[in-house]
C-alpha cells in the first residue's frame, strides 16, 4: 500500500486519468441531460441553457485529451459504451426541480473535476517517477483543464449571485 | 484521502480483526511502512485527540477517530466498487489501495453517483476479505498475518 500522495506508475497514471474520463462524462451527461429538460420549461432562462451548453462542449473537449493522454500511455482500455449508458441510466430517472437545483449540480460538477485535477497535479509533482508520456506536456494540460474548470466555478457562482 | 485517514481506517479494521487495540507491528504491515513510522504516526494521531496508544497493547480509535475512520472506510469502498463493478478491474484491491491517497472523498460522491452503493456502507466493508460485500464479482478471502500486540 502506497501511504502519502504519489502516483508511481504508467498504470496508475492511465488509471486515474481514466476516473478523469468518467468524470468528465458525468460532467457531459448531467449538462446535457438538464440542457434537455429545459426545453420542456415553461420559461427558457437564456443564461443558464448557454452555461449548460458551453459546459457540455468543454467536458467533452476535456474528455477527448485526457483520451488521447490515456492512449499515449498504453493502457488497457475500459467499457466506455457501458460508462455512458450508466451514467445515462442514473441520471435519465432524475429530473431537476427548478433553475437553482440545476445551477447548484452543475456547481457540484465543476467543483468536484476542479479537486480531482488539483489532487492529481500535486501527486503527479510530488513524484518522481518516469512516466511514458512527457511529464510536462502531462502537467500542462491538467492545469489548462483544471483552469477551465475553476473558470466555470466561477461562472456557476456568478450567476447563482446574480439569481438571488 | 490523507495519510491520517488511511492510518485511522487501517486501526479501524485491525480493531475489528483483532477485537481489541490493534497492534503498531501489524498496522505497519497493513500499510507496508516501519514500525518506527507507524509509531511516529501513532503520535500524531494521539495528539489530534483521533487514537489512544497504550504500550504493549496497541491503538484504539476515540470516538472522532472512529467516524474520520468511517468515513475514511466510505471513500474506499467506492473506490473499490467503481473499479470492480463499473471498470470491471479484476486486481480492484491492489488498484484501490495506489489509488486512495490521491482520491477525495468529494471526488469519491461523484463517482458514487454512477453506482448503486448500500445505505449500510461502510458496513458492507469486510476487513478479512479486505472488499466491500457488494462487489458483482465476490471476493475472495485473503490471508493476513497474525500479529501480536507489541
Amino acid at each position: 500500500m502506497s501511504v502519502g500522495h504519489q502516483v508511481t506508475s504508467d498504470h496508475q497514471l492511465a488509471r486515474l486519468l481514466q476516473i478523469g474520463i468518467v468524470l468528465e462524462e458525468v460532467v457531459e451527461a448531467r449538462s446535457y441531460h438538464h440542457y434537455q429538460s429545459l426545453d420542456d420549461a415553461p420559461k427558457l432562462d437564456p443564461e443558464i441553457e448557454s452555461l449548460l451548453e458551453h459546459a457540455a462542449a468543454e467536458s467533452a473537449e476535456h474528455r477527448e485529451r485526457l483520451e488521447a493522454l490515456v492512449d499515449e500511455l498504453d493502457a488497457e482500455s475500459i467499457p466506455f459504451d457501458e460508462i455512458e449508458a450508466l451514467v445515462q441510466a442514473q441520471y435519465g430517472g432524475t429530473e431537476p426541480e427548478d433553475f437553482d437545483d440545476i445551477l447548484y449540480d452543475q456547481l457540484c460538477n465543476e467543483e468536484t473535476a476542479y479537486k480531482f485535477y488539483d489532487d492529481l497535479i500535486g501527486a503527479l509533482r510530488a513524484s518522481e517517477t518516469t512516466f511514458g508520456i512527457d511529464r510536462e506536456r502531462l502537467i500542462d494540460t491538467l492545469v489548462e483543464i483544471r483552469e477551465e474548470e475553476a473558470e466555470g466555478v466561477e461562472e456557476v457562482t456568478k450567476i447563482m449571485n446574480d439569481r438571488q | 484521502m490523507n495519510t491520517a485517514d488511511q492510518y485511522v481506517k487501517a486501526i479501524y479494521l485491525l480493531q475489528q480483526m483483532e477485537n481489541g487495540p490493534a497492534s503498531t507491528g501489524a498496522l505497519a504491515d497493513r500499510l507496508g511502512v516501519s514500525p518506527a513510522s507507524a509509531n511516529e504516526m501513532i503520535g500524531k494521531l494521539e495528539s489530534r485527540g483521533l487514537a489512544e496508544h497504550e504500550k504493549y497493547k496497541g491503538v484504539t480509535l476515540t470516538d472522532e477517530g472512529i467516524v474520520r475512520a468511517r468515513d475514511a472506510l466510505q471513500t474506499y469502498c467506492i473506490i473499490e466498487r467503481f473499479l470492480s463493478n463499473v471498470l470491471s478491474v479484476a486486481e480492484f484491491r491492489a488498484e484501490a489501495r495506489e489509488l486512495e491517497p490521491v482520491i477525495d472523498d468529494l471526488v469519491a460522491e461523484r463517482l458514487d453517483t454512477i453506482i448503486d452503493r448500500s445505505p449500510e456502507c461502510p458496513d458492507c466493508f469486510d476487513p478479512e476479505t479486505d472488499a466491500c460485500c457488494h462487489l458483482d464479482v465476490p471476493a475472495e478471502s485473503v490471508e493476513t498475518e497474525e500479529q501480536h500486540a507489541d
